[in-house]
Protein backbone atom coordinates (compact mmCIF):
# COMPACT_ATOMS: atom_id res chain seq x y z
CA UNK A 1 0.00 0.00 0.00
CA UNK A 2 1.55 3.46 -1.25
CA UNK A 3 -0.46 5.29 1.93
CA UNK A 4 1.13 2.51 4.16
CA UNK A 5 5.02 2.99 3.47
CA UNK A 6 7.27 5.10 5.84
CA UNK A 7 8.06 8.70 4.72
CA UNK A 8 11.02 7.98 2.78
CA UNK A 9 14.25 10.34 3.42
CA UNK A 10 14.60 11.62 0.29
CA UNK A 11 11.48 13.78 0.25
CA UNK A 12 11.81 14.99 4.38
CA UNK A 13 15.87 15.22 4.84
CA UNK A 14 15.49 17.11 8.30
CA UNK A 15 12.92 14.47 9.46
CA UNK A 16 14.38 11.40 11.58
CA UNK A 17 14.19 8.10 10.03
CA UNK A 18 11.21 6.96 12.35
CA UNK A 19 12.19 3.45 14.88
CA UNK A 20 8.80 2.03 14.50
CA UNK A 21 6.47 2.10 11.63
CA UNK A 22 2.90 1.51 12.57
CA UNK A 23 0.58 1.16 9.91
CA UNK A 24 -2.78 -0.71 9.56
CA UNK A 25 -3.22 -4.41 9.91
CA UNK A 26 -2.96 -7.08 8.17
CA UNK A 27 0.47 -6.96 8.27
CA UNK A 28 1.19 -9.93 6.30
CA UNK A 29 3.82 -9.82 3.47
CA UNK A 30 3.61 -11.13 0.05
CA UNK A 31 6.08 -11.82 -2.20
CA UNK A 32 4.26 -10.81 -5.00
CA UNK A 33 5.36 -7.55 -6.52
CA UNK A 34 4.57 -5.36 -9.76
CA UNK A 35 7.78 -6.26 -11.45
CA UNK A 36 7.41 -9.96 -10.50
CA UNK A 37 3.81 -10.15 -11.67
CA UNK A 38 5.03 -8.08 -14.88
CA UNK A 39 7.71 -10.83 -15.40
CA UNK A 40 5.26 -13.83 -14.57
CA UNK A 41 3.29 -12.10 -17.72
CA UNK A 42 6.73 -11.27 -20.02
CA UNK A 43 7.46 -15.16 -19.96
CA UNK A 44 3.92 -16.02 -20.53
CA UNK A 45 3.92 -14.22 -23.42
CA UNK A 46 7.44 -15.97 -24.94
CA UNK A 47 5.53 -19.14 -26.40
CA UNK A 48 3.19 -16.52 -28.88
CA UNK A 49 6.21 -14.50 -29.23
CA UNK A 50 8.08 -17.15 -30.38
CA UNK A 51 5.80 -18.80 -32.63
CA UNK A 52 5.08 -15.22 -33.91
CA UNK A 53 9.18 -15.17 -34.55
CA UNK A 54 8.65 -18.59 -36.54
CA UNK A 55 5.96 -17.78 -39.15
CA UNK A 56 6.44 -14.26 -39.35
CA UNK A 57 10.66 -14.09 -39.45
CA UNK A 58 12.63 -11.10 -39.16
CA UNK A 59 10.20 -8.40 -39.74
CA UNK A 60 8.29 -9.80 -36.92
CA UNK A 61 11.15 -9.21 -34.57
CA UNK A 62 11.88 -5.85 -35.60
CA UNK A 63 8.37 -4.98 -34.90
CA UNK A 64 8.51 -5.83 -31.20
CA UNK A 65 12.15 -4.51 -30.95
CA UNK A 66 10.27 -1.24 -32.33
CA UNK A 67 7.01 -0.88 -30.32
CA UNK A 68 9.20 -1.99 -27.31
CA UNK A 69 11.91 -0.44 -27.28
CA UNK A 70 9.75 2.86 -27.96
CA UNK A 71 7.68 2.16 -25.29
CA UNK A 72 10.48 2.21 -22.76
CA UNK A 73 12.27 4.87 -24.05
CA UNK A 74 8.81 7.04 -23.83
CA UNK A 75 8.39 6.08 -20.30
CA UNK A 76 12.03 7.19 -19.08
CA UNK A 77 11.54 10.46 -20.99
CA UNK A 78 8.16 11.67 -19.45
CA UNK A 79 9.73 10.33 -15.88
CA UNK A 80 12.72 12.50 -16.25
CA UNK A 81 11.25 15.48 -17.80
CA UNK A 82 8.68 15.42 -14.80
CA UNK A 83 11.34 14.52 -12.12
CA UNK A 84 9.80 11.61 -10.81
CA UNK A 85 11.15 8.37 -9.69
CA UNK A 86 12.58 5.94 -12.75
CA UNK A 87 9.64 3.47 -13.21
CA UNK A 88 11.43 1.88 -16.03
CA UNK A 89 12.28 -1.11 -13.36
CA UNK A 90 8.87 -2.42 -13.12
CA UNK A 91 8.55 -4.02 -15.85
CA UNK A 92 5.50 -2.71 -17.15
CA UNK A 93 6.11 -0.33 -19.66
CA UNK A 94 8.19 -3.46 -21.27
CA UNK A 95 4.98 -5.84 -20.94
CA UNK A 96 2.71 -2.43 -22.92
CA UNK A 97 5.09 -2.51 -25.77
CA UNK A 98 5.57 -6.12 -26.17
CA UNK A 99 1.76 -6.55 -26.29
CA UNK A 100 1.26 -3.34 -28.56
CA UNK A 101 3.78 -5.47 -30.86
CA UNK A 102 1.50 -8.89 -30.58
CA UNK A 103 -1.25 -7.06 -32.11
CA UNK A 104 0.48 -5.41 -34.95
CA UNK A 105 0.61 -6.79 -38.54
CA UNK A 106 3.90 -8.78 -38.42
CA UNK A 107 5.31 -6.57 -41.58
CA UNK A 108 4.05 -3.31 -40.21
CA UNK A 109 6.84 -0.40 -40.92
CA UNK A 110 8.69 0.92 -37.97
CA UNK A 111 7.89 3.95 -38.09
CA UNK A 112 4.20 2.17 -37.09
CA UNK A 113 5.65 0.28 -34.02
CA UNK A 114 7.91 3.32 -32.80
CA UNK A 115 4.31 5.61 -32.94
CA UNK A 116 2.27 3.37 -31.12
CA UNK A 117 4.49 2.27 -28.24
CA UNK A 118 4.60 6.02 -27.72
CA UNK A 119 1.30 6.80 -27.79
CA UNK A 120 0.62 4.01 -25.47
CA UNK A 121 3.23 5.14 -22.72
CA UNK A 122 2.86 9.00 -23.44
CA UNK A 123 -1.24 9.40 -23.96
CA UNK A 124 -2.46 5.61 -22.51
CA UNK A 125 -0.71 5.64 -19.41
CA UNK A 126 1.80 9.19 -18.63
CA UNK A 127 -0.72 11.29 -19.27
CA UNK A 128 -2.98 9.88 -16.03
CA UNK A 129 -0.31 9.77 -13.45
CA UNK A 130 1.66 6.29 -14.64
CA UNK A 131 0.92 3.06 -13.52
CA UNK A 132 -2.36 2.30 -11.91
CA UNK A 133 -4.52 5.40 -12.79
CA UNK A 134 -4.88 5.14 -16.27
CA UNK A 135 -7.90 3.96 -17.64
CA UNK A 136 -7.74 2.42 -20.59
CA UNK A 137 -5.46 -0.51 -21.65
CA UNK A 138 -2.66 1.17 -22.87
CA UNK A 139 -1.49 -1.29 -25.68
CA UNK A 140 -4.81 -1.65 -26.62
CA UNK A 141 -6.06 2.23 -26.66
CA UNK A 142 -2.70 2.50 -28.97
CA UNK A 143 -3.80 -0.44 -31.26
CA UNK A 144 -7.11 1.53 -31.46
CA UNK A 145 -5.51 4.88 -32.37
CA UNK A 146 -3.48 2.99 -35.02
CA UNK A 147 -6.18 1.02 -36.79
CA UNK A 148 -8.01 4.59 -37.06
CA UNK A 149 -5.10 6.08 -37.88
CA UNK A 150 -3.52 4.00 -40.26
CA UNK A 151 -5.87 1.93 -41.53
CA UNK A 152 -3.93 0.93 -44.39
CA UNK A 153 -0.58 -0.36 -42.97
CA UNK A 154 -2.62 -1.64 -39.47
CA UNK A 155 -4.54 -4.34 -41.76
CA UNK A 156 -2.06 -5.00 -44.56
CA UNK A 157 -1.41 -8.61 -43.49
CA UNK A 158 1.70 -11.14 -44.90
CA UNK A 159 1.00 -14.18 -45.83
CA UNK A 160 3.31 -16.77 -43.14
CA UNK A 161 6.33 -17.54 -45.03
CA UNK A 162 8.26 -19.99 -42.42
CA UNK A 163 11.03 -19.66 -41.49
CA UNK A 164 13.14 -18.16 -43.19
CA UNK A 165 13.57 -14.48 -42.77
CA UNK A 166 13.95 -11.78 -45.33
CA UNK A 167 11.90 -12.88 -48.21
CA UNK A 168 9.38 -11.61 -50.00
CA UNK A 169 6.26 -10.84 -48.01
CA UNK A 170 2.89 -11.79 -49.67
CA UNK A 171 -0.14 -9.89 -48.31
CA UNK A 172 -3.47 -11.53 -47.75
CA UNK A 173 -6.33 -11.57 -45.70
CA UNK A 174 -6.96 -12.60 -42.27
CA UNK A 175 -10.09 -15.63 -41.44
CA UNK A 176 -11.89 -12.87 -39.89
CA UNK A 177 -11.05 -10.06 -42.69
CA UNK A 178 -12.21 -13.10 -45.55
CA UNK A 179 -15.43 -13.31 -43.03
CA UNK A 180 -16.04 -9.92 -43.43
CA UNK A 181 -15.67 -9.78 -47.01
CA UNK A 182 -17.50 -12.74 -47.16
CA UNK A 183 -21.19 -11.09 -45.14
CA UNK A 184 -20.45 -7.88 -47.23
CA UNK A 185 -20.94 -9.01 -50.46
CA UNK A 186 -23.47 -11.34 -49.47
CA UNK A 187 -21.84 -14.87 -50.11
CA UNK A 188 -22.13 -16.18 -46.80
CA UNK A 189 -18.85 -17.57 -44.67
CA UNK A 190 -16.82 -16.73 -48.33
CA UNK A 191 -13.58 -17.83 -48.40
CA UNK A 192 -13.60 -18.30 -44.48
CA UNK A 193 -15.31 -20.93 -45.10
CA UNK A 194 -12.12 -23.06 -45.93
CA UNK A 195 -9.97 -21.73 -42.99
CA UNK A 196 -8.29 -25.10 -41.64
CA UNK A 197 -9.12 -25.10 -37.85
CA UNK A 198 -6.16 -27.03 -37.33
CA UNK A 199 -3.83 -24.27 -38.50
CA UNK A 200 -5.38 -21.43 -36.83
CA UNK A 201 -4.94 -23.93 -33.50
CA UNK A 202 -1.07 -24.11 -33.90
CA UNK A 203 -0.52 -20.40 -35.86
CA UNK A 204 -0.30 -20.79 -39.35
CA UNK A 205 -2.77 -18.55 -40.58
CA UNK A 206 -2.89 -14.46 -41.47
CA UNK A 207 -2.97 -12.16 -38.11
CA UNK A 208 -1.25 -10.04 -35.87
CA UNK A 209 2.14 -11.24 -34.87
CA UNK A 210 1.33 -12.72 -31.40
CA UNK A 211 -2.25 -13.63 -31.97
CA UNK A 212 -2.39 -16.17 -34.24
CA UNK A 213 -1.44 -19.47 -32.29
CA UNK A 214 -4.25 -20.54 -30.28
CA UNK A 215 -1.99 -23.27 -28.55
CA UNK A 216 1.04 -20.66 -28.13
CA UNK A 217 -1.48 -18.52 -25.92
CA UNK A 218 -3.32 -21.33 -24.01
CA UNK A 219 0.56 -22.25 -22.64
CA UNK A 220 1.09 -19.48 -21.34
CA UNK A 221 -2.07 -18.78 -20.01
CA UNK A 222 -1.88 -22.02 -18.10
CA UNK A 223 1.16 -20.65 -16.76
CA UNK A 224 -0.57 -17.41 -15.22
CA UNK A 225 -3.26 -19.68 -14.10
CA UNK A 226 -0.51 -21.74 -12.51
CA UNK A 227 1.09 -18.94 -10.70
CA UNK A 228 -2.35 -17.86 -9.22
CA UNK A 229 -1.90 -13.94 -11.27
CA UNK A 230 -5.13 -14.98 -13.73
CA UNK A 231 -8.29 -15.88 -11.69
CA UNK A 232 -10.79 -17.20 -14.04
CA UNK A 233 -13.58 -14.28 -13.74
CA UNK A 234 -12.90 -12.21 -17.12
CA UNK A 235 -11.21 -14.82 -19.66
CA UNK A 236 -13.69 -17.93 -19.03
CA UNK A 237 -16.94 -15.08 -18.87
CA UNK A 238 -15.68 -13.32 -21.95
CA UNK A 239 -14.58 -16.70 -23.58
CA UNK A 240 -18.28 -18.76 -22.73
CA UNK A 241 -20.37 -15.27 -23.61
CA UNK A 242 -18.68 -14.79 -27.29
CA UNK A 243 -18.81 -18.82 -27.73
CA UNK A 244 -22.50 -18.62 -27.01
CA UNK A 245 -23.19 -15.92 -29.29
CA UNK A 246 -21.68 -17.47 -31.88
CA UNK A 247 -23.38 -21.03 -30.93
CA UNK A 248 -26.70 -19.18 -31.31
CA UNK A 249 -25.86 -17.75 -34.34
CA UNK A 250 -24.19 -20.96 -35.97
CA UNK A 251 -27.36 -22.93 -35.37
CA UNK A 252 -29.52 -20.35 -36.35
CA UNK A 253 -27.70 -20.55 -39.86
CA UNK A 254 -24.15 -22.13 -40.07
CA UNK A 255 -23.96 -21.06 -43.81
CA UNK A 256 -24.16 -17.42 -43.17
CA UNK A 257 -22.43 -17.19 -39.84
CA UNK A 258 -19.46 -18.94 -38.52
CA UNK A 259 -18.91 -21.12 -35.71
CA UNK A 260 -17.85 -20.82 -32.37
CA UNK A 261 -14.59 -22.60 -32.65
CA UNK A 262 -13.61 -20.64 -35.52
CA UNK A 263 -14.40 -17.45 -34.00
CA UNK A 264 -12.56 -18.56 -30.70
CA UNK A 265 -9.32 -19.58 -32.78
CA UNK A 266 -9.10 -16.78 -35.06
CA UNK A 267 -8.35 -13.13 -34.62
CA UNK A 268 -7.48 -11.75 -31.10
CA UNK A 269 -10.30 -13.33 -28.38
CA UNK A 270 -7.65 -15.70 -26.97
CA UNK A 271 -4.52 -13.20 -26.43
CA UNK A 272 -7.76 -10.75 -25.65
CA UNK A 273 -9.00 -12.79 -22.87
CA UNK A 274 -6.05 -13.77 -21.16
CA UNK A 275 -3.71 -11.19 -21.36
CA UNK A 276 -5.45 -7.70 -22.40
CA UNK A 277 -9.22 -7.77 -20.37
CA UNK A 278 -7.56 -9.30 -17.78
CA UNK A 279 -4.86 -5.85 -17.04
CA UNK A 280 -5.35 -5.62 -13.04
CA UNK A 281 -5.31 -1.57 -13.35
CA UNK A 282 -8.50 -1.60 -15.93
CA UNK A 283 -10.62 -4.13 -14.94
CA UNK A 284 -12.95 -4.35 -12.32
CA UNK A 285 -11.89 -5.97 -8.78
CA UNK A 286 -14.30 -7.44 -7.41
CA UNK A 287 -15.32 -10.88 -8.45
CA UNK A 288 -18.66 -10.20 -9.73
CA UNK A 289 -17.30 -6.63 -11.58
CA UNK A 290 -15.20 -8.96 -13.03
CA UNK A 291 -17.63 -11.20 -14.56
CA UNK A 292 -20.21 -8.29 -15.50
CA UNK A 293 -16.74 -7.14 -17.32
CA UNK A 294 -16.30 -10.11 -19.44
CA UNK A 295 -19.76 -10.72 -20.35
CA UNK A 296 -19.14 -7.20 -22.15
CA UNK A 297 -15.61 -7.70 -23.58
CA UNK A 298 -17.27 -11.10 -25.51
CA UNK A 299 -20.55 -9.93 -26.38
CA UNK A 300 -19.34 -6.67 -27.56
CA UNK A 301 -16.84 -8.18 -29.51
CA UNK A 302 -19.23 -10.25 -31.09
CA UNK A 303 -21.80 -7.86 -31.88
CA UNK A 304 -18.69 -6.04 -33.74
CA UNK A 305 -17.44 -9.50 -35.61
CA UNK A 306 -21.14 -9.78 -36.39
CA UNK A 307 -22.65 -6.49 -37.94
CA UNK A 308 -20.02 -4.11 -37.28
CA UNK A 309 -17.94 -2.18 -39.68
CA UNK A 310 -14.59 -3.48 -38.32
CA UNK A 311 -13.77 -7.52 -38.96
CA UNK A 312 -12.16 -8.11 -35.44
CA UNK A 313 -13.40 -6.66 -32.31
CA UNK A 314 -11.22 -8.13 -29.61
CA UNK A 315 -9.23 -4.08 -28.80
CA UNK A 316 -12.55 -2.17 -29.32
CA UNK A 317 -14.69 -4.42 -26.46
CA UNK A 318 -12.25 -4.23 -23.94
CA UNK A 319 -11.48 -0.84 -24.89
CA UNK A 320 -15.42 0.24 -24.57
CA UNK A 321 -15.73 -2.20 -21.68
CA UNK A 322 -12.40 0.08 -19.62
CA UNK A 323 -14.50 3.03 -20.01
CA UNK A 324 -17.21 1.19 -18.00
CA UNK A 325 -14.98 -0.59 -15.76
CA UNK A 326 -15.41 2.63 -12.89
CA UNK A 327 -19.44 2.32 -13.29
CA UNK A 328 -19.37 -1.47 -12.87
CA UNK A 329 -16.28 -1.23 -9.87
CA UNK A 330 -19.42 1.30 -8.18
CA UNK A 331 -22.25 -0.84 -8.54
CA UNK A 332 -20.66 -3.76 -7.47
CA UNK A 333 -19.24 -3.05 -4.39
CA UNK A 334 -19.57 -5.78 -2.23
CA UNK A 335 -21.74 -4.37 1.11
CA UNK A 336 -20.31 -4.66 4.52
CA UNK A 337 -21.54 -7.26 6.67
CA UNK A 338 -24.90 -5.86 8.50
CA UNK A 339 -25.54 -2.56 6.09
CA UNK A 340 -28.66 -2.04 5.04
CA UNK A 341 -29.62 -2.39 1.34
CA UNK A 342 -30.80 1.14 0.23
CA UNK B 1 -40.75 0.39 -39.33
CA UNK B 2 -39.71 -1.39 -35.98
CA UNK B 3 -36.51 -2.28 -37.46
CA UNK B 4 -36.19 1.05 -38.78
CA UNK B 5 -37.08 2.70 -35.46
CA UNK B 6 -34.08 -0.25 -33.32
CA UNK B 7 -31.66 0.85 -36.04
CA UNK B 8 -32.53 4.93 -35.27
CA UNK B 9 -32.31 4.21 -31.55
CA UNK B 10 -28.84 2.01 -32.02
CA UNK B 11 -27.69 4.76 -34.20
CA UNK B 12 -28.20 7.84 -32.27
CA UNK B 13 -26.89 5.98 -28.82
CA UNK B 14 -23.73 4.35 -29.77
CA UNK B 15 -22.58 5.05 -33.62
CA UNK B 16 -23.46 8.67 -34.04
CA UNK B 17 -23.17 9.45 -30.23
CA UNK B 18 -23.91 13.23 -30.59
CA UNK B 19 -20.74 14.27 -27.79
CA UNK B 20 -18.74 10.84 -29.20
CA UNK B 21 -19.26 11.05 -32.77
CA UNK B 22 -20.48 14.43 -33.64
CA UNK B 23 -18.12 16.24 -30.20
CA UNK B 24 -21.40 18.38 -29.50
CA UNK B 25 -22.40 19.46 -26.25
CA UNK B 26 -19.16 19.17 -24.90
CA UNK B 27 -19.52 22.05 -22.78
CA UNK B 28 -22.00 20.57 -20.55
CA UNK B 29 -20.10 17.50 -20.60
CA UNK B 30 -17.48 18.95 -19.34
CA UNK B 31 -18.78 21.13 -16.75
CA UNK B 32 -20.97 18.72 -15.11
CA UNK B 33 -19.24 15.79 -15.14
CA UNK B 34 -17.49 16.30 -11.98
CA UNK B 35 -19.64 14.04 -10.00
CA UNK B 36 -22.29 11.37 -10.90
CA UNK B 37 -25.35 12.88 -9.26
CA UNK B 38 -24.94 16.42 -11.13
CA UNK B 39 -24.80 14.47 -14.48
CA UNK B 40 -27.35 12.25 -13.97
CA UNK B 41 -29.48 15.64 -13.37
CA UNK B 42 -28.29 17.10 -16.53
CA UNK B 43 -28.78 14.01 -18.66
CA UNK B 44 -32.31 13.98 -17.41
CA UNK B 45 -32.91 17.17 -17.91
CA UNK B 46 -31.55 16.91 -21.93
CA UNK B 47 -33.92 13.95 -22.01
CA UNK B 48 -36.83 15.92 -21.34
CA UNK B 49 -36.17 19.14 -23.19
CA UNK B 50 -34.91 17.25 -26.45
CA UNK B 51 -38.00 15.07 -26.49
CA UNK B 52 -40.30 18.22 -26.41
CA UNK B 53 -38.15 19.89 -28.42
CA UNK B 54 -38.07 17.67 -31.61
CA UNK B 55 -41.71 17.24 -31.41
CA UNK B 56 -42.49 20.83 -31.23
CA UNK B 57 -39.92 21.93 -33.55
CA UNK B 58 -41.04 18.87 -35.88
CA UNK B 59 -45.05 20.15 -35.67
CA UNK B 60 -43.56 24.02 -36.48
CA UNK B 61 -41.69 22.75 -39.60
CA UNK B 62 -44.11 20.58 -40.97
CA UNK B 63 -47.15 22.93 -40.14
CA UNK B 64 -45.67 26.26 -40.76
CA UNK B 65 -42.43 26.51 -42.31
CA UNK B 66 -42.98 23.90 -44.89
CA UNK B 67 -46.53 25.42 -46.31
CA UNK B 68 -45.25 28.84 -46.17
CA UNK B 69 -42.22 28.07 -47.48
CA UNK B 70 -39.95 30.07 -44.52
CA UNK B 71 -37.96 26.72 -44.48
CA UNK B 72 -34.68 29.49 -44.26
CA UNK B 73 -35.84 30.70 -41.16
CA UNK B 74 -35.45 27.35 -39.46
CA UNK B 75 -32.55 27.71 -37.05
CA UNK B 76 -33.49 31.73 -36.00
CA UNK B 77 -36.98 29.93 -35.67
CA UNK B 78 -35.70 26.42 -33.51
CA UNK B 79 -33.70 28.66 -31.58
CA UNK B 80 -36.35 31.30 -30.18
CA UNK B 81 -38.98 27.72 -30.05
CA UNK B 82 -35.73 26.00 -27.68
CA UNK B 83 -35.98 29.32 -25.76
CA UNK B 84 -39.46 29.60 -25.11
CA UNK B 85 -39.79 26.15 -24.34
CA UNK B 86 -37.07 25.94 -21.88
CA UNK B 87 -38.88 28.55 -19.73
CA UNK B 88 -42.15 27.03 -20.60
CA UNK B 89 -40.78 23.79 -18.93
CA UNK B 90 -39.49 25.69 -16.49
CA UNK B 91 -42.35 27.43 -14.96
CA UNK B 92 -44.36 24.88 -15.00
CA UNK B 93 -42.19 22.41 -12.95
CA UNK B 94 -41.82 24.74 -10.42
CA UNK B 95 -45.31 25.28 -10.35
CA UNK B 96 -46.36 21.46 -10.51
CA UNK B 97 -42.86 19.28 -9.80
CA UNK B 98 -41.02 21.17 -6.76
CA UNK B 99 -38.97 18.08 -6.26
CA UNK B 100 -37.98 17.56 -9.86
CA UNK B 101 -37.35 21.39 -10.44
CA UNK B 102 -34.86 21.41 -7.59
CA UNK B 103 -33.27 18.13 -8.73
CA UNK B 104 -32.77 19.95 -11.98
CA UNK B 105 -31.68 23.16 -10.83
CA UNK B 106 -29.66 25.34 -13.03
CA UNK B 107 -29.17 22.86 -15.85
CA UNK B 108 -32.93 23.58 -16.93
CA UNK B 109 -32.11 26.66 -17.86
CA UNK B 110 -28.43 26.35 -19.25
CA UNK B 111 -29.97 23.92 -21.83
CA UNK B 112 -31.17 26.82 -24.06
CA UNK B 113 -28.15 27.34 -25.30
CA UNK B 114 -27.15 23.45 -25.14
CA UNK B 115 -26.11 22.61 -28.45
CA UNK B 116 -27.43 19.19 -28.56
CA UNK B 117 -30.53 20.23 -28.43
CA UNK B 118 -30.60 22.71 -31.49
CA UNK B 119 -28.62 20.15 -33.27
CA UNK B 120 -31.23 17.36 -32.93
CA UNK B 121 -33.71 19.29 -33.75
CA UNK B 122 -32.09 20.71 -37.27
CA UNK B 123 -31.01 17.21 -37.74
CA UNK B 124 -34.43 15.54 -37.55
CA UNK B 125 -35.88 18.52 -40.34
CA UNK B 126 -32.48 17.55 -42.43
CA UNK B 127 -33.42 13.75 -42.65
CA UNK B 128 -36.68 14.41 -43.06
CA UNK B 129 -38.12 12.26 -40.48
CA UNK B 130 -41.68 11.04 -40.36
CA UNK B 131 -43.31 10.99 -36.60
CA UNK B 132 -42.41 7.96 -35.35
CA UNK B 133 -38.13 8.12 -36.85
CA UNK B 134 -38.86 11.72 -35.17
CA UNK B 135 -39.70 10.59 -31.65
CA UNK B 136 -37.24 7.97 -31.66
CA UNK B 137 -34.89 10.10 -32.80
CA UNK B 138 -35.48 12.22 -30.00
CA UNK B 139 -35.37 9.93 -27.30
CA UNK B 140 -31.85 8.19 -28.96
CA UNK B 141 -30.18 11.47 -28.54
CA UNK B 142 -30.29 12.65 -25.39
CA UNK B 143 -30.11 8.62 -24.30
CA UNK B 144 -26.62 8.86 -25.67
CA UNK B 145 -25.72 12.15 -24.43
CA UNK B 146 -26.85 10.55 -20.55
CA UNK B 147 -24.49 7.50 -21.79
CA UNK B 148 -21.92 9.59 -22.92
CA UNK B 149 -22.40 12.02 -19.44
CA UNK B 150 -22.44 8.84 -17.46
CA UNK B 151 -19.82 7.06 -18.50
CA UNK B 152 -17.12 10.40 -18.20
CA UNK B 153 -18.84 11.30 -14.67
CA UNK B 154 -17.59 7.79 -13.48
CA UNK B 155 -14.41 7.72 -15.02
CA UNK B 156 -13.65 11.26 -13.69
CA UNK B 157 -14.70 10.34 -9.90
CA UNK B 158 -11.70 7.55 -10.65
CA UNK B 159 -9.54 9.98 -12.05
CA UNK B 160 -9.92 11.98 -8.55
CA UNK B 161 -7.70 9.84 -7.38
CA UNK B 162 -5.01 9.71 -9.83
CA UNK B 163 -1.64 11.60 -9.76
CA UNK B 164 -2.31 13.83 -13.01
CA UNK B 165 0.19 16.59 -13.71
CA UNK B 166 -0.80 19.90 -12.29
CA UNK B 167 -1.92 21.25 -16.33
CA UNK B 168 -3.86 18.75 -17.35
CA UNK B 169 -6.11 18.58 -14.59
CA UNK B 170 -9.61 19.23 -14.87
CA UNK B 171 -10.76 20.10 -18.14
CA UNK B 172 -7.76 18.94 -20.63
CA UNK B 173 -7.44 15.34 -19.01
CA UNK B 174 -11.29 15.43 -19.70
CA UNK B 175 -11.04 16.20 -23.24
CA UNK B 176 -7.85 13.76 -23.73
CA UNK B 177 -10.32 10.99 -21.84
CA UNK B 178 -12.98 12.21 -24.18
CA UNK B 179 -10.80 11.93 -27.56
CA UNK B 180 -9.91 7.97 -26.21
CA UNK B 181 -13.61 7.07 -25.46
CA UNK B 182 -14.35 8.13 -29.00
CA UNK B 183 -11.95 6.19 -30.00
CA UNK B 184 -12.86 3.41 -28.53
CA UNK B 185 -16.69 3.89 -29.69
CA UNK B 186 -15.63 4.18 -33.23
CA UNK B 187 -15.41 0.55 -33.13
CA UNK B 188 -19.21 0.65 -33.27
CA UNK B 189 -18.99 2.16 -36.80
CA UNK B 190 -20.43 0.20 -39.69
CA UNK B 191 -23.34 -1.43 -37.07
CA UNK B 192 -25.72 1.00 -38.62
CA UNK B 193 -25.40 1.73 -42.31
CA UNK B 194 -26.86 4.94 -43.96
Amino acid sequence: MAETTPPSTEKKTDAPEPRLVVTAWPHIRTPESTPRIMFSVVAALIPATLVGLYFFGSNAAWTLLWSVGSALGTEWLIRRTRGEKDTLGDGSAAVTGLLLGLTMPPSSPWWLSAIGGAFAIGIGKQVYGGLGYNIFNPALISRVFLLIAFPVEMTTWPIVAPPFPGLDVVTGATPLGQLQVGRLTGKGLGEAADVSLGAAFVGSIGGSLGETSALALLIGAGYLFAKRILTWHIPITMLLSAVLFALVFWLIDPHRYAGPLFHLLTGGLLIGAFFMATDMVTSPTTPRGQIVFGIGCGVITMVIRTWGGYPEGVSFAIVIMNAFSPMIERYTRPRRYGEVRT
Amino acid sequence: MAAELTLILISTVLVNNFVLSKMLGLCPFIGVTKNVENSMGMGMAVIFVIFLASISGWVVNTFVLVPFNITFLRTVVFILLIAALVQLVETVMRKSFPALYKALGIYLPLITTNCVVLGSVILIMKKEYGFFQMITYGIGVPVGFYVALFIISHIREQLAMAKIAKPLQGAPITLITTGLLALAFMGFSGLVRE
